[in-house]
């Protein structure tokens, strides 16, 4: 009825108690604030690792040795992988929905010495399917041709990093290095790629050919993933039962055994990635809601003291007309003001807190509109919920001992 | 507008109620009536009941029994929420212990009362509460704070803001208890102009000289009256010496502090 009037009473209320009212928010503001970080640090965490599968490639299903490694969670080359150079050719041989296969063997941290020095870098054996599975394109020079690949050629394609390491500015393309003590002719420079969300430099390693890193770099038969991509992306489910089928075979499992490899889409990899990031935004948001909960208390704590410090201010509103609900409606809106006020004051904080930790720190920071309305929203309710009791105290007392009160 | 017409009806008035697990009988049956234009002054001694009988009568407590009317609206029937409406508009009160808000100006101070106003009767209230300042003799103070002003003027204050909703009855509980002798005479003169300009007063007191002021006055003792006589009221001027005499002689020369209400 005369909310406005009364929003004005709590306004002037507030901006008396100028230093009551800041600690009291404080509480909201860091609350707020909090969230809203933690919030856009596991929004960008995930924005990213979506962003990184888009990059891997178009229509493409990967298969992975063992039955429960989670995506990208490495165990170390071989350590219980069951895929080899067999099955790719098996599938390559017998799958009709494939339009590439590429068996991917990698070794981490080899030597690789050219150019002005020595670096260290992983080394992918693959096949020259892989760059059109994986939409890869070359800055400089080619890639390698089957032809190569079949008969293990020394040719080596290097990533960005590893060009920048050992050559500068300098193009590399027709330069000799050694890997692993194994002299090596470089015939292409792949694209950037960037880092991934972890901190990972996508660019900072050399694609040898398949036969070659068999041969001549770790001598297993062991592959880490085998990446297969199909004509168009409505052969995906079709084509996974398919391979599913033929590595069976391969591997020669009994009808009763479980797989022993995970054959996953783009979209199952990202959501594999996404589960885990939105339990981890879920549980960073939790401990965050916690200090916004802490906050609300503060509010309540606060509002109480007001009101017995306040209880002749009450007596005397009710003895000149002030009903219970105009007493309830000012102090209830006194503590929605401060905890919205907190929020928005939150908000900033937050906001300021993320673009600061993307800056300084280099995390992938994402706020969205959508956080902020709830953190705004949700601090309002914070000042509801803690801010009704101490406001029904006020109203429900009796004008002849309030005004008695000393 | 008759001249004589009732504002208040109060017929077979009781109030019981426990203190701790003793019943208190407060009033004991109260039959009076107070006509427009009167100054009426309620007296008696602590515990005599007048301060429960100003409760009811200022709508801020029921009666046990009985019935009360002001302005032919039966007031001991009112919901809580009526009740506050009658005091909003019907009533103002002026305490002893004047009860302005502090860090409020003199101007916000009196225009309290319209806030709560569900008649929406006062379009301008700045300006209604401007001219109830001006009224009192304090049109040149309104933005000053309550403790900026001195005693006098702080009840001044409390007075406009009684004025404000043009009340049927203004409602004055000791109103000069927190009063050095000058400042009660100067305040008691302002009640006596605003009658004879038609307003309706009950002083609640327990001082014979304040209460010499009233055209009319109430005695109670022990929740009955036992007095109810017109008297021809004395000048302010003329009292204002026997007053300052009595309280020296009381050794209450010294003045008061000026309380404020937080």
């Amino acid at each position: 009825m005369q909310t406005f009037r009364l929003v004005k009473v709590a306004g002037k209320s507030i901006i008396k108690n100028k230093m009551r009212t800041l600690l009291t928010m404080l509480g909201i503001i860091i609350g707020v604030g909090a969230v809203i970080i933690m919030v856009a640090i596991g929004e960008g965490a995930q924005g990213q690792i979506e962003q990184q599968i888009e990059n891997l490639g178009t229509n493409m299903i990967v298969i992975t040795p063992g039955a429960a490694t989670t995506s990208g969670a490495s165990q170390g080359f071989g350590s219980f992988s069951r895929l080899t150079g067999e099955d790719a050719i098996k599938i390559r041989n017998e799958s009709i929905y494939a339009a590439g296969v590429s068996p991917v063997m990698s070794s981490f941290f080899a030597q690789i010495v050219g150019g002005e020095g020595n670096h260290r870098a992983s080394i992918l054996g693959v096949t020259p399917e892989y760059q059109t599975i994986r939409n890869w394109n070359t800055t400089s020079g080619r890639f390698f041709t089957a032809q190569e690949e079949r008969t293990g050629k020394k040719v080596v394609v290097l990533g960005q990093t590893v060009v920048k390491q050992l050559f500068g500015t300098r193009d590399p393309v027709g330069e000799r290095v050694v890997v692993n003590r194994i002299p090596m002719e470089v015939i292409g420079v792949l694209e950037s790629k960037g880092q991934t969300p972890d901190g990972n430099d996508q660019d900072d390693f050399i694609i040898i050919p398949f036969t070659t890193a068999q041969n001549r770099i770790g001598g297993r038969s062991f592959i880490r993933q085998i990446l297969i991509s199909t004509y168009t992306p409505q052969d995906i489910p079709a084509a996974q039962e398919e391979i599913g089928a033929i590595l069976r075979e391969s591997h020669g499992l009994a009808e009763w055994e479980a797989d022993d490899f995970q054959v996953r889409n783009q979209e199952q990899l990202s959501e594999a990635a996404q589960g885990t990031t939105e339990v981890m935004t879920a549980l960073l948001a939790a401990i965050a809601s916690i200090s916004l909960l802490v906050g609300g208390i503060g509010i309540m704590n606060i509002m109480l003291v007001s009101v017995t410090e306040r209880t002749r201010e009450i007596g005397i509103r009710m003895a000149i007309g002030a009903r219970g609900s105009d007493v309830l409606t000012q102090f209830l809106i006194e503590s929605i003001v401060m905890s919205i006020l907190g929020g928005a004051l939150g908000v900033a904080l937050g906001v300021g807190g993320s673009s600061l930790l993307g800056s300084t720190m280099g995390w992938a920071t994402a706020v969205n509109p959508e956080t902020v309305m709830i953190a705004i929203a949700f601090s309002a309710a914070v000042g509801i919920f803690f801010g009704f009791y101490p406001a029904r105290k006020a109203a429900s007392l009796n004008p002849i001992d309030a005004l008695r009160f000393e | 507008m008759s001249e004589k017409q009732a504002v208040i009806r109060v017929k077979g008035i009781r109030k019981t109620y426990l203190m701790g697990k003793t019943k208190v009988h407060a009033l004991q049956g109260v039959d009076f009536q107070v006509m427009q234009g009167e100054l009426v002054a309620i007296m008696g001694a602590s515990g005599s009941g007048k301060s429960t009988l100003m409760n009811i009568i200022g709508g801020l407590d029921y009666p046990s029994s009985g019935s009360y009317f002001l302005d032919d609206i039966e007031v001991n029937k009112l919901s809580k929420n009526d009740l506050a409406d009658i005091r909003n508009q019907k009533i103002g009160f002026v305490f002893q212990g004047f009860n302005l808000l502090a860090r409020t100006s003199a101007l916000e101070n009196t225009e309290l009362p319209l806030l709560y106003d569900r008649s929406k009767r006062i379009k301008n209230h700045k300006a209604a509460a401007q001219k109830s300042l001006e009224r009192v003799g304090l049109g040149n103070r309104v933005d000053h704070f309550p403790n900026e002003l001195s005693g006098g003027q702080q009840q001044r204050v409390a007075i406009a803001r009684a004025l404000v909703t043009n009340p049927s009855l203004v409602l004055a509980d000791e109103p000069t208890g927190n009063l050095d002798s000058k400042t009660t005479v100067e305040v008691m003169k302002l009640f006596q102009e605003l009658n004879e300009e038609g307003v309706t007063i009950i002083l609640v007191t327990h001082e014979d000289e304040v209460a010499r002021y009233a055209k009319r006055i109430v005695e109670l003792r022990d929740g009955k009256i036992i007095r109810d006589v017109e008297q021809t009221p004395d000048s302010a001027a003329r009292d204002l010496e026997e007053l300052l005499a009595r309280r020296a002689r009381e050794n209450d020369i010294e003045e008061p502090e000026a309380a404020e209400a937080d």
